[in-house]
């Protein structure tokens, strides 16, 4: 049921390679180099050794027993937020750093937007002796001020981008901009399941680890598959992670997009940074600034495999408001002790809102990041209201 | 004669002239960017590429980008540049740059029907590689558009037949590893890809991407059939406006008239 595209990079309708010929053979290049590494014994088992080494896989399972009592359902959480760097996003970026050195690349380039990728893309590259430019919506660099430090303080040079809406969308085109000129030396680490083919494919290759994990664990807990299974979607690489563990079960799967940035709640199709996808767009196809609260999930698009998902009825992707993130969030921390990325509170607020809905049901979420880079923004928002 | 033909018989006929094309590129919907079309036109361009701006122009460098956004804040839409290019009546072909979104989003053949009723030759797509260009080029022939593909630098010898067979108008050959913008100098690159497209194809191949000024012109034409300016234009047009662009112009077309004077036949 997990597609794998062919060399047109298709899901379904969805996908392809939609850049500038200029970077048409180092997609060519990167999808050969990554099929005969993914083949390659040795090369998984140096991609395995890292993750269980360096960033501390397999991320355990915990249930939330004060808020599934509160709210009638048994919560899971996998707990991406404490890996190394305090997301998923070391899985993927720890996969592309290896191929980058396999394809014998000296510099990667990544765009972020909270600054979630960007941090593991820069620890990655001083792991692993990479040159690393970072490029970051300008909107962005001012409300994750601190993840901009962690990554400079990890040698990597950040940019600030200050054209079109200076967020996330803005930081993937001066990214690709930046390859479009360094091709010949240079690796675009893309941080999520989007862009053009193969990276759709093989970012959620290096995520299925999630989903793998998610799966046996609960199988060994509760002797059981989860009856849902719910994820943050921006451009959509936690929950492709997740899904793909369970996509040929039959969970629920659940993607909660912002109310302000929803690619397939509110999208059509469109193509924009390489791939055809939901897109938010004006009647003459003018890409939409997103709005939400969350920098991570301020994307107009969302990456193929979600589109195609969405388009055949596996997954379902409602949105939630801000206001329903701020208090979900604030639930999570009092509940549990546990202090979610603002992402991830978008999953906990659907479950919030939906809880009377699926009553005694086991419901998974992945807990995709860590919360620490958004209280000083949730300080400004809730000041001495708390 | 069809529209299709035009671009691609008015660029043969220079070269058969022992001349060069010269392609100024023009943010459609920017400041007086009407008026600076018509400047081009009276200076001596041989067709002129009409940008539709974009949200998101990632083969675009700082300059065209603030063209675009500025045409976007004033307004700009396909449909109005159109009607103003209908209207136009500059008595060369018409050549409109946009991105891919902007085609898939209007429908390919109502895209290529308004090519059309606009009284444009062709059409640009940056970031419609050849494999995914079926679709557009399938209606674009039907409507008699040439489809311009793009042929970079990167591009492995075997991967160039497939482009140039493709193109209708002319090859677009790109001068650098690069996004629009003026340079200091013209790449090493961009001779040495119009000289391997010229030995695959007899399609008319137009250097652009980094041909910044007069004497680069002349030195990308040393190889090529012509030049496409972008940045070095729409710079002109924002600062000086008009009048700039056709001093400009006016100056490339010069040099290279001096360097590569029509034959006598």
């Amino acid at each position: 049921m997990l597609v794998t595209p062919g060399t047109d990079g298709r899901f379904g309708d969805f996908g392809g390679r939609f850049v500038p010929e200029t970077l048409v053979p180092a997609c060519q290049e990167l999808e050969r180099e990554f099929a005969a590494a993914w083949g390659d014994d040795a090369f998984r088992a140096q991609l395995h050794q890292v993750l269980a080494e360096y960033a501390g896989r397999p991320s355990i399972i915990t249930e939330c027993e004060n808020l599934g009592r509160q709210l009638g359902i048994r919560l899971v959480l996998k707990r991406e937020d404490l890996n190394h760097t305090g997301s998923h996003k070391i899985n993927n970026v720890l996969g592309q750093a290896l191929l980058a050195k396999r394809m014998g690349k000296k510099r990667i380039v990544a765009e972020t937007g909270a600054g979630q990728h960007g941090v593991a893309s820069a620890t990655a590259a001083a792991l692993m002796g990479l040159e690393c430019k970072v490029y970051m919506g300008a909107i962005d660099v001012k409300r994750q001020a601190l993840n901009v430090f962690r990554m400079r303080l990890l040698g990597a040079e950040v940019e600030a981008v200050h054209s079109g809406s200076r967020t996330l969308k803005d930081a993937v085109n001066e990214a690709m901009r930046d390859w479009v000129a360094t091709v010949e030396t240079t690796h675009y680490c893309l941080g999520s399941v989007m862009g053009p083919h193969p990276y759709p494919y093989m970012v959620r290759q290096f995520h299925r680890v999630i989903g793998d994990e998610a799966r046996s664990q609960m199988r060994e807990r509760y002797e059981k598959d989860p009856d849902v299974v719910v994820a943050c979607v921006g451009g959509g690489s936690n929950a492709m992670g997740i899904f793909s563990g369970f996509v040929d079960t039959d969970a629920r799967l659940i993607g909660v997009e912002p109310a302000g940035g929803a690619a397939v709640g509110r999208g059509q199709p469109g193509v924009v940074h390489g791939m055809k996808s939901y897109l938010m767009q004006d009647e003459f196809g003018q890409v939409q600034e997103a709005h939400s609260i969350s920098a991570g999930l301020d994307y107009p698009g969302v990456g193929p495999e979600h589109s195609y998902l969405a388009s055949i009825g596996r997954a379902e992707y409602p949105t939630v408001t801000d206001d329903e993130v701020i208090a979900a969030f604030q639930l999570m921390a009092r509940s549990e002790g546990i202090i979610p990325a603002l992402e991830c509170a978008h999953a906990l607020a659907w479950i919030v809102r939906e809880s009377p809905h699926m009553a005694g049901q086991t419901v998974l979420m992945n807990l995709s990041g860590r919360g620490d880079k958004d209280v000083a923004q949730m300080m400004d928002i809730l000041g001495n209201s708390i | 004669m069809s529209s299709a033909g035009l671009l691609e018989t008015t660029l043969r006929r220079v070269r058969s002239e022992g001349r060069k094309a010269l392609v100024p590129y023009v943010t459609g919907g920017s400041p007086q960017w009407v008026e600076t079309v018509r400047a081009c036109a009276a200076h001596g361009a041989t067709a002129i590429e009409v940008g539709i701006p974009f949200s998101d122009p990632v083969m675009d460098g700082p300059v065209i980008q603030e063209a675009s956004q500025l045409a976007l804040e004033a307004g700009a839409t396909p449909v109005n540049i159109f009607e103003q290019l209908r209207v136009l009546d500059v008595q060369i072909p018409i050549v409109v740059m946009c991105y891919y979104n902007t085609v898939f989003h209007a429908g390919h053949e109502r895209f290529a029907k308004s090519l059309v009723d606009a009284e444009v030759c062709g059409a640009i797509i940056p970031d419609l590689p050849l494999e995914e260009s079926g679709p557009w080029c399938d209606a674009a022939d039907r409507h008699n558009v040439a489809t311009v593909m793009l042929a970079a630098p990167t591009a492995p010898d075997d991967r160039l037949p497939w482009v140039t067979a493709r193109a209708r108008g002319f090859v677009y050959s790109v001068g650098l590893l690069g996004v629009t913008g003026e340079r200091q100098s013209l790449a090493a690159t961009a001779t040495l890809l119009a000289a391997r497209l010229k030995a695959v194809t007899d399609v008319p191949v137009l250097v652009g991407v980094g041909v910044s000024n007069a004497e680069q012109a002349v030195q990308a034409c040393e190889v090529a059939d012509g030049v496409i300016q972008g940045a070095a234009v729409v710079r002109r047009m924002l600062e000086g406006g008009p009048e700039a662009v056709g001093e400009f112009v006016a100056d490339v077309r010069r040099a290279l008239d001096e360097r590569f004077p029509r034959i006598k036949s």
